[in-house]
């Protein structure tokens, strides 16, 4: 049985704040990463480098793990009963389980949007700011301009500016998609997780979110799961190709699609299987 | 070639079809359902309702050397025809041959103080005729029920009297009738609020002032004050019995009903239509607001609706937290496995003990066990008179919550476990913790399912009589739970309840035949309260739904 207790990293505290516009190369660290559903392995070995302010995609055939990875990121898998890791995970220079780190803390940091959009029942205004109520943020002031600024971030406040009052659930769908994606700034995170955003979008609601995840990307790391290559094309800056639970290549999006190094890669994105 | 394949589609079809009978069966389980639920219902409703239209009055003639049930009657026999019916034993001819008809007729002689009792039965064959003589009264009166009476004067309390020729009669009896009965609730109120706040104010002294100087001199104020309201009460009362009815019954014999006894009055034979209906009305309003008079026969049932209402609310209160909160434990937070599997079979278990042990366990818990460490601990001075060591309405509530929770559990948990995993992860990953998920997203998302639950916890608690003979409830309480005097809500008081008030009178009452209608009457309210509180709150659910439909899209 391969050890599953994570270790805490060695590594020193990194608390530099980056300056360059850069970024920091390994701002997410995947190292050795096994994860198991009970008895099945669902990912094997992944070692990856997520660099700072770009949006990485995460593609691959379904069933290949791309969520299961996201969602350990934010440790959501820590829901699911019987699930056990290997390997570790460092998010800007610190171990996601160090045992001294909160899970909800770790979550406060990184926002996640869903494949099937899940507003709240409550009104527009109060899903954009759940997030900064459960965190004790209560002052009218900070909660309004924390509504426009999402709102405008997610590409929506034309849209709901004169009904916020209104239930989350009386908007479209790609509009309530971009609702949750208000909801995932609105507490300034720093990593953005998003899982197949768009799979239950109309065309141009599509257009809408891929617009806005290439303007998000100035202010956050963006994580993408997405079953559409032109998608990952489109907006992501480096893509990781997954198979069966394992990395098969990662590499600069243009590279990956017009040059790849991996015969499996090359069928999978030429439409051969999948 | 085409023939033979309508044939082979002729034959799958019929042989599919062996299903199709238990379509019918199952429609006919419904419809059988339906049809009992309805018939019950009919037959409440039309044994309810008919109490309350005002029938007509007859006079039956009898045949010649018929003896008649009344003493003193002659041939004839006044009252109102109630029903007609086989008898139950068949009676000879006196010659011993078989009778034809077998049928006999129920009449409602009232009079009783006259006639013994308020019923009589007669041989079909054995009536002449029949007659509605117009000018008789129907007199309601505070006690012995119903009087039919030909009036004959009205003693007023001057020594003058006005005769029932007299054009003035009916006018005069109707003001002395309206004086005497705002005469009556000011006696009520001077007797049961303003002497009852007196008498418990001077039971806490003696109770708590240990015969210090102050107390003593207290007690002796509030005796005076006693007093004075004392002298004001008997005043009245001879006012009441002052001015007085004279009148013959159909009988011939001679009564005097002093006006402070009379209800009400009416000439039954003389209404039309819309009088009757108008009257139809009034009767309902007051069985709905007045208080019970000759051992629950007469009068209204207000203490007992009051009481169901109040109880049920009470145990709607306790039973709600109690269950949400199990409910959420058992699927929230508690590790799924044997244990918690253990539990949930017991708890629906539960909902299958019988409710009377439900009643002897809240007898020797709340009562005798919390109530009296209550009592020991604050009401001291008060013993060996019990507070809360008697049965009670808190006691009664929190006895059917128990009895109840079960549902609500169940209810609740399947209303939590039907919220959208989306709902759980987005709040989760918004950096909620597990307690503020639950708060903010879960409960309310689920409120409906729990009100789904109170609804049948309500269905079931406010029918429910056995438990509570044993812990709080009574024929006849002295006052309501929630009146005006301080503190406004007495949860230690005894109170009445629908169920049991149903099952007093139909089988506990000294006359089971006046009783009988009022059966059906309050059975039909208590149905009419059970589906009240339920629209309400399915009301309240159907708004929730619409405010947390999580339906996406
Ligand atoms: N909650 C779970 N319990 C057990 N197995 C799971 C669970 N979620 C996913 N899996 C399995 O893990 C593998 C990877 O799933 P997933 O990460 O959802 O794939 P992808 O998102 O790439 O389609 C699949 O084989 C799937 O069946
Ligand atoms: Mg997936």
């Amino acid at each position: 049985m391969p050890p599953v207790l994570s270790k805490p990293t060695e590594q020193p505290m990194e608390t530099t704040v980056n300056t360059t516009t850069e970024g920091r190369p390994d701002f997410i660290s995947i190292r050795d990463f096994s994860f198991f559903y009970g008895k099945k392995q669902a990912l094997f070995d992944i070692s990856l480098d997520i660099p700072e302010r770009q949006v990485t995609a995460f593609i691959g055939p379904s069933g290949c793990g791309k969520s299961t990875l996201l969602r350990n990121l934010n440790r959501m898998n820590d829901l699911i009963d019987g699930i056990r890791h290997s390997g570790d995970i460092v998010v800007n220079g610190r171990s996601i389980y160090d045992p001294h780190i909160e899970v909800i803390s770790l979550r406060k940091r990184v926002g996640m949007v869903f494949q099937k959009s899940n507003p709240f029942p409550k009104s527009i205004y109060e899903n954009v700011v759940y997030p900064l109520r459960v965190s004790g943020q209560n002052k009218k002031s900070v909660l309004d301009e924390t509504v426009e600024r999402s709102l405008q971030g997610a590409a929506l406040w034309d849209e709901v500016k004169d009904r916020l009052h209104e239930s989350g659930l009386s908007l479209s769908g790609g509009q309530m998609q971009r609702l949750c994606i208000a909801r995932a700034i609105a507490n300034r995170p720093e990593i953005l997780l998003m899982d197949e955003p768009c799979s239950a979008l109309d065309p141009i609601a599509t257009v809408k979110v891929e617009e806005l995840i290439r303007e998000l990307k100035q202010e956050f790391t963006i994580v993408i799961v997405t079953h559409n290559m032109q998608q990952a094309t489109r907006c992501s800056d480096r893509t990781a190709f997954f198979y069966l639970g394992k990395l098969v290549e990662f590499d600069e999006t243009p590279k990956i699609f017009s040059n790849p190094a991996q015969k499996q890669t090359e069928d999978y994105i030429t439409g051969r299987f999948g | 070639m085409r023939d033979s394949d309508t044939k082979d589609l002729e034959l799958t079809r019929t042989l599919a079809a062996p299903g199709e009978p238990f379509v019918w069966l199952t429609a006919m389980g419904l419809a059988l359902g339906l049809i009992m639920v309805v018939g019950l219902l009919g037959v409440i409703v039309a044994n309810g309702l008919p109490v309350f239209w005002p029938s007509k009055i007859v006079e039956v003639h009898l045949k010649p050397g018929v003896k008649n049930p009344l003493p003193n009657s002659g041939d004839t026999l006044t009252g109102e025809l109630v029903q007609t019916r086989e008898k139950r034993i068949p009676v000879l001819s006196a010659t011993g041959d078989k009778i034809e008809d077998q049928t006999e007729i129920q009449i409602f002689v009232g009079n009783k103080d006259v006639n013994g009792s308020g019923f009589a039965f007669l041989n079909n064959t054995d009536i002449a005729s029949l007659s509605e003589p117009r000018g008789i009264y129907r007199l309601e009166r505070m006690e012995y029920g119903i009087a039919f009476a030909y009036p004959k004067s009205l003693q007023l309390a001057d020594g003058t009297s006005v005769p029932a020729n007299s054009p003035a009669f009916t006018q005069t009896l109707a003001r002395l009738d309206a004086e005497s009965a705002a005469r009556r609730s000011e006696i009520e109120k001077i007797e049961k609020h303003d002497i009852g706040a007196i008498n418990s104010r001077i039971t806490q002294l003696r109770a708590k002032g240990k015969g210090s100087p102050e107390s003593l001199k207290e007690i002796a104020a509030l005796d005076a004050d006693y007093q004075l309201l004392a002298a004001k009460a008997r005043e009245l009362r001879a006012i009441q019995a002052a001015a007085a009815l004279i009148y013959t019954t159909p009988n011939g014999i001679e009564r005097r009903l002093p006006v402070g006894e009379l209800v009400a009055f009416n000439l039954p034979n003389t209404l039309d239509f819309t009088q009757k209906l108008g009257l139809f009305f009034h009767n309902i309003w007051n069985f709905l607001s007045l208080d019970p008079r000759e051992a629950n026969t007469e009068g209204g049932i207000f203490p007992a609706i009051f009481g169901t209402f109040v109880m049920t609310l009470l145990m709607s209160l306790a039973v709600v937290p109690f269950g949400v909160v199990a409910a959420i434990y058992l699927r929230e937070y508690a590790r799924q496995g044997l244990a918690v599997r253990a539990v949930r079979i017991a708890v629906n278990n539960l909902a299958g003990v019988p409710s009377i042990v439900f009643g002897v366990f809240g007898l020797g818990f709340f009562v005798y066990f919390v109530g009296a460490s209550i009592d020991s601990t604050f009401f001291g001075e008060y013993l060996p008179t019990p507070t809360f060591g008697t049965g009670g309405i808190l006691w009664a509530a929190a006895t059917l919550a128990l009895m109840t929770v079960p549902v609500v559990i169940v209810a609740t948990e399947e209303a939590l476990a039907a919220v959208p995993r989306g709902m759980r992860e987005g709040s989760l990953s918004c950096g909620a913790s597990k307690w503020q998920t639950i708060q903010r997203i879960i409960l309310p998302a689920s409120l409906p399912g729990i009100l789904t639950g109170l609804i049948l916890a309500m269905a079931r608690g406010a029918g429910e009589v056995a438990p509570l003979m044993l812990v709080g409830v009574v024929k006849l309480a002295p006052s309501l739970p929630i009146d005006g005097a301080f503190p406004f809500v007495h949860l230690e008081r005894k109170f009445m309840h629908l169920g049991f008030h149903i099952y007093d009178l139909g089988f506990q009452s000294p006359d089971s035949e006046a009783a009988k209608p009022m059966v059906f009457a309050t059975t039909l309210l208590l149905i009419l309260l059970v589906v009240v509180l339920n629209l309400a709150a399915i009301l309240i659910r159907e708004k929730l739904r619409k405010r947390y439909a999580t339906g996406a899209f």
